[in-house]
């Protein structure tokens, strides 16, 4: 036995196999490309405001929700907020029921329901979405001291 | 490093050698998987966001590590199997894909127990949830070919063909939540980037996904020892280990 050349019938398959993983792999990243807008599990505040989503079809929108614009009803679980997408695209929700613990101001949100001719986003479910980091509460109380303290010296 | 590779191939040589890791390897475990638990349940920080939820973490993340890099893993084998025909390599993709059945599985079910307090469902159609039921599902897949085509020559090649296949699978899961939008966040951990947590929580975290690599080696090394002496029963080093 003969180590370090690689015999014949190896190699080929061997190429054989790298040309059908690389073959499935390039017509898998097609056929995504192709389904890209069918994958996004919501629809963005820009396509809200372009009118992307069909009027009155059961869909996903999502965002942040934009900080001061969140109204409660006094008499019942109606709320009223903005999602944004901080870039100067946002669309107002309409929901009447209970929030999920991490629904806050600035905090990502995907939200099921309809959209009406006016803009406003009936949602019969509201989904909260986190971001990535992670940090114990008494860092994120530093942190926000810090930036009430800068905003208070500027 | 060939030779090494047809050493260890050799059914015999593998049970012989690999019974000495064992006992270390055990230990090991055993000792990361307290430590890490341990740290990470107690003693680690909770998060200003998701309060004490966040623990959930410590077992969430290593499980969805480790059922990708188990697939990939079950993939070399499986490419070994193929065009070197060894046939350890063809017993490893069998014994590996109950092992990372079972990651994926905990996985999931952990993201949902996750999901359901701090998002508000235990369940979403978005890619990075549906992409890692599809890793459930080859690893089943794989399971179901290989159990169903017997011991002959050519037997398991088309389990082997499914695992490289599904291989595509991998980038699919690890980029999904940057190619689309999902419900699922972006990695806390980048090549590039600091992580986006303290090392209080990112240490106990590293052991426990320590922990799984050595539980996972540790489980597939016992399952391959067990699958080596179904296949070989009939061999004389097997007749005599059993015969004394």
């Amino acid at each position: 036995m003969k180590f370090g050349v690689m015999k014949p019938h190896r190699r080929n398959q061997l190429l054989l196999i790298c040309i059908l993983v690389l073959g499935l792999g390039l017509a898998l990243m097609f056929t995504l490309r192709a389904l890209d807008s069918n994958i996004n599990l919501f629809y963005a505040p820009a396509e809200i405001k372009n009118g992307t989503p069909p009027i009155g079809k059961r869909i996903r929108a999502g965002g942040m929700v934009k900080a001061e614009s969140v109204r409660r009803a006094s008499d019942s679980l109606e709320v009223r907020f903005e999602v944004t997408d901080l870039q100067g695209s946002d669309f107002e929700v309409h929901y009447t029921g209970i929030l999920p613990d991490l629904f806050r101001e600035g905090q990502g949100v995907v939200a099921t329901g309809t959209l009406d001719s006016d803009g406003v986003f009936s949602a019969e479910e509201i989904l909260a979405k986190h971001d990535e980091k992670y940090m114990p509460p008494e860092v994120a109380m530093v942190i926000e001291g810090a930036q009430i303290q800068e905003a208070s010296a500027l | 490093m060939l030779r090494w590779f047809h050493e260890w191939g050799s059914p015999k040589a593998f049970y012989l050698r690999s019974g000495k890791m064992l006992p270390w390897l055990a230990c090991l475990t055993l000792v990361l998987l307290t430590v890490g638990l341990v740290w990470g349940l107690l003693f680690a920080p909770s998060d200003y966001q998701q309060g004490e939820s966040v623990r959930i973490m410590y077992v969430h993340v290593p499980a969805a590590i480790l059922a990708q890099s188990s697939y990939a893993m079950m993939a070399i084998a499986a490419l070994i199997a193929l065009v070197w025909r060894l046939k350890i390599a063809d017993a490893a993709v069998q014994t590996a894909a109950p092992l990372g059945a079972m990651m994926t599985l905990l996985a999931l079910a952990t993201g949902s127990l996750w999901g359901k307090p701090m998002w508000g469902t235990f369940w979403i159609w978005d890619a990075r949830l549906t992409s890692t039921l599809i890793l459930f599902f080859l690893f089943v897949g794989v399971l179901a070919l290989r159990s169903a085509s017997g011991q002959g020559r050519n037997a398991g090649r088309a389990a082997s063909v499914l695992a490289l296949v599904g291989l595509i699978n991998l980038p699919v899961i690890k980029y999904s939540v940057d190619w689309w939008f999902t419900l699922h966040q972006p990695a806390s951990f980048t090549l590039t980037e600091r992580p986006a947590m303290p090392v209080e929580m990112w240490a106990p975290l590293l052991v426990m996904v320590l922990g799984f690599y050595c539980w996972f080696a540790l489980a597939w090394i016992l399952r391959l020892r067990l699958e080596v002496l179904q296949r070989e029963r009939r061999s004389e080093w097997v007749q005599r280990l059993v015969s004394p």
